[in-house]
């Protein structure tokens, strides 16, 4: 199965090559795994600092009253915590990092299309980090809004809202030019013979990713430009006290913002969709399905936004309307489930660390789904709106999934980033604490938010108690499996790497760990008869 | 290594071209929901704005689509001191349409009609809106003849090096593919602006 490691007289990508040595090369660098790589480091570190103030969060809630620091410093922590979570982790997430490292040699390419516009991207993704976190120590005290900024109050506060926004659309212009890039990738630089129909399914999941973060992201960016003019010059587009609408700020914002949530969860689909098949050394089960099920998200996600507006104050037909596209798009979702459980009917499955990530992704976006199929429903989010029941919702996307399903890639590409293997055993322990941990920090949510725990409050009555101790103890175990993990993959080096390690059949298992700067010796090809899930 | 895909190139401008509209067209929904709201003060506040720079910068920008248009087949003929003449003409417009709006403006600031004055708080709150949505997508624009500007500068100084030539003109096609943007923002903002009244 696994094939021999072959002798590689070109250097790895890894090496210096270039007129730059050391960091300098890693930082000029158009090569598209090291754009990727650098995404990665970037992101794991602005994932710990949210995590931390996930933590401090957790902390003050563990009993009813104040505990630690006031209300204030509550509302900043959990708007800084929503804006580096959201804007520099998950929705770059794993389109920046896999979608570069992985995506041009899946499909056959040596690099992207336009690789110094990558890098660029990567600098103004670096830029709007910087001008967001900058927004915490000038002007008048961090950003109290939450990260939706919803107006009027972004308009009135006195904190520094204006950094934190332009920060926002700083990031926004990065993740369009590396969507442009990667349409253009897809359309122009796939392998001979590979038709769109012959691409891997990871690469398809980038290629309707990419399309909403075009379509969707400028309307979100001429949002927040619009939030700076109406503070700047007290315009009265949102603010009501100057004559404005806030459910149009709400609308305009929604109308990126769920789109987003597909940006964020379709990469994270994709990889499981490379990871199942690969370890249950099986044929993908309905591949077209699957590749069109992508678009069909893309496509219904763009109409469903104002499900988050239900209590905002729209017509009953809007929001029956919105009720019924909100059930329409778990449609493709469950498409997706079906083919990845009937995938692993009858193979035979290798439960190694990347596949043990997959499958708990299928359990937590499972749960996630199905109660945002409830909170799509207008009886019931008339009920939990606002509720740690959403924050529990969306945790179990964004996190359960897409935290998941970038864990399941990182062990799934490590050994092909860097040419080692990593210690199982550490790496499945790593699981066991980051799946528990979880489920214990965000389950109790779902309950307290039904019996009526508002989110977003710093206080609340003594019948919640339980419910956050309980979600403090799993935050610290999922802290644990996370430095388990950290310890896992950088701490030592591992074992060599073979070409192989998993027994892959894409194009990226067939050239060396870690790969040269050109990918492929031989430029690959697709026969007629070739298949990109051929397992026998 | 040298890699090359014109149509590549071309797809990728396309596809910015797609999101620049969309930029805009949150501001041209904002300005249809505004203007259904509030067609009387609407159609008011409009009678302030002078048709005829309005126009007159319209034609400017035809004219300067016309030439970078002009300059592509140019330097396809490999006439690439024709096209350096024309892109330049088209600079020159860019520049008329900026002295034209800054008189515009000036004058509107002159008599106190722009966002936040004292003038503009006594106004109507639909009038506040059309004179907010006009310097808000009219300075958006300009920001953009102004990128479009440097942009086909610098593609002005490779033609005239000759790096731009018969064989190799993609980015002087994407350069005009973004004027051609610039332009026809304009056509859409002028009508709605200018002429609805």
């Amino acid at each position: 199965m696994t094939e021999q490691t072959t002798h590689h007289p070109e250097p790895s990508y890894l090496v210096d090559t270039g007129k730059y040595k050391g960091l300098m090369a890693w930082l000029t660098s158009t090569d598209h795994k090291r754009i990727g790589l650098m995404y990665m480091y970037a992101m794991m570190v602005f994932f710990a600092v949210g995590v931390l103030l996930g933590v401090v969060m957790r902390m003050e809630l563990f009993w009813p009253g104040q505990q630690f620091y006031g209300p204030q410093m509550y509302n900043g922590i959990f708007t800084i915590h929503g804006i580096i979570m959201i804007f520099t982790v998950v929705i770059p997430g794993l389109a920046a990092v896999f979608g570069n490292f992985s995506m041009p040699i899946m499909i056959g390419a040596k690099d992207v299309a336009f690789p110094r516009l990558n890098l660029f991207s990567f600098y103004l993704y670096v830029l709007g980090a910087a001008i967001a976190l900058s927004s915490q120590f000038m002007g008048n005290g961090p950003p109290d809004t939450g990260w939706t900024f919803y107006a009027p109050y972004s308009i009135q506060t006195h904190t520094n809202v204006v950094a934190a926004v332009f920060g926002a659309f700083v990031l926004g212009f990065s993740s369009i030019l590396t969507g442009l890039n990667f349409i253009v990738t897809m359309h122009r630089m796939r392998a001979p013979g590979m038709t769109f129909f012959k691409m891997p399914l990871f690469p398809w999941s980038l290629y309707a990713t990419a399309w909403i973060q075009v379509l969707a992201t400028p309307i979100v960016g001429i949002t927040l430009l619009m939030i700076i003019a109406e503070r700047w010059l007290r315009i009265g587009f949102f603010d009501p006290s100057l004559g404005g609408d806030p459910v149009l700020y709400q609308h305009l914002f929604w109308i990126y913002s769920h789109p987003a949530v597909y940006i964020m969860i379709l990469p994270a689909m994709g990889v499981i969709t490379e990871i199942i098949p690969t370890f249950a050394q099986k044929k993908v089960f309905g591949y077209k399905a699957i590749a069109i099920s992508s678009l069909a998200i893309a496509l219904v996600g763009y109409f469903v936004w104002a499900h988050h507006m239900y209590t905002s104050g729209m017509s009953t037909t809007a929001r029956w309307v919105f009720s019924l596209l909100t059930f329409l798009v778990a449609v493709p979702s469950a498409i997706k489930v079906f083919n990845w459980v009937t995938t692993m009917y009858k193979g035979s499955i290798s439960m190694k660390p990347p596949m043990l990530f997959a499958i708990g992704f299928i359990f937590l976006f499972m749960i996630g789904g199905m109660t945002g199929l409830s909170l799509g429903a207008l009886a019931t989010n008339v009920h939990v709106h606002d509720t740690a029941y959403v924050v529990a919702h969306f945790h179990y996307i964004v996190f359960g999934g897409v935290g998941f399903a970038f864990f399941a890639a990182i062990y799934y590409w490590y050994p092909k980033m860097y040419g080692r293997m990593y210690n199982f055993k550490m790496a499945n322990w790593s699981f066991v604490f980051l799946f528990s941990g979880f489920n214990l920090l965000y389950f109790p949510q779902f309950i307290i938010g039904m019996m009526g725990m508002p989110r977003r409050y710093f206080d609340y009555l003594p019948q919640f108690t339980f419910g956050h101790q309980l979600s403090f103890f799993g935050g610290i175990l999922l802290v644990i499996g996370f430095i388990i993990m950290l310890i896992t993959l950088f701490s030592k080096k591992g074992a060599k790497a073979p070409d192989n390690p998993w027994g892959g059949r894409t194009f990226e298992w067939r050239i060396a760990s870690p790969p040269t700067l050109e990918n492929f010796e031989v430029m690959p090809e697709m026969g007629p008869d070739e298949q990109p899930y051929d397992y026998k | 290594m040298e890699h090359r895909d014109d149509i590549g190139a071309k797809l990728g401008m396309w596809i910015f071209i797609f999101t620049e509209i969309l930029l805009f067209g949150g501001l041209f929904l904002v300005y249809a929901i505004m203007r259904s709201n509030y067609s009387t003060e609407f159609h008011q506040a409009a009678h302030h704005l002078n048709a005829f720079i309005g126009t007159i910068n319209t034609i400017v920008l035809l004219a300067s689509s016309a030439t970078v248009a002009m300059s592509i087949t140019a330097v396809q003929k490999g006439n690439n001191k024709l096209a350096v003449i024309l892109l330049f003409f088209t600079l020159l417009c860019a520049a008329a349409f900026m002295v034209n709006k800054y008189f515009e403006w000036g004058h509107k600031i002159h008599i106190g009609l722009y966002p936040g004055s004292d003038l503009m708080v006594s106004l109507s709150h639909g009038q506040v809106m059309f004179f907010s949505l006009y310097y808000f997508m009219t300075g958006l624009h300009m920001f953009h003849l102004v990128v479009g500007g440097i942009i086909l500068t610098i593609v002005m100084i490779k033609v005239q090096k000759g790096t731009i030539n018969a064989g190799r003109f993609v980015l002087l096609e994407n350069g005009g593919l973004y004027w051609h943007l610039v332009d026809l923002i304009w056509i859409f903002l002028f009508p709605l602006l200018y002429l609805i009244t």
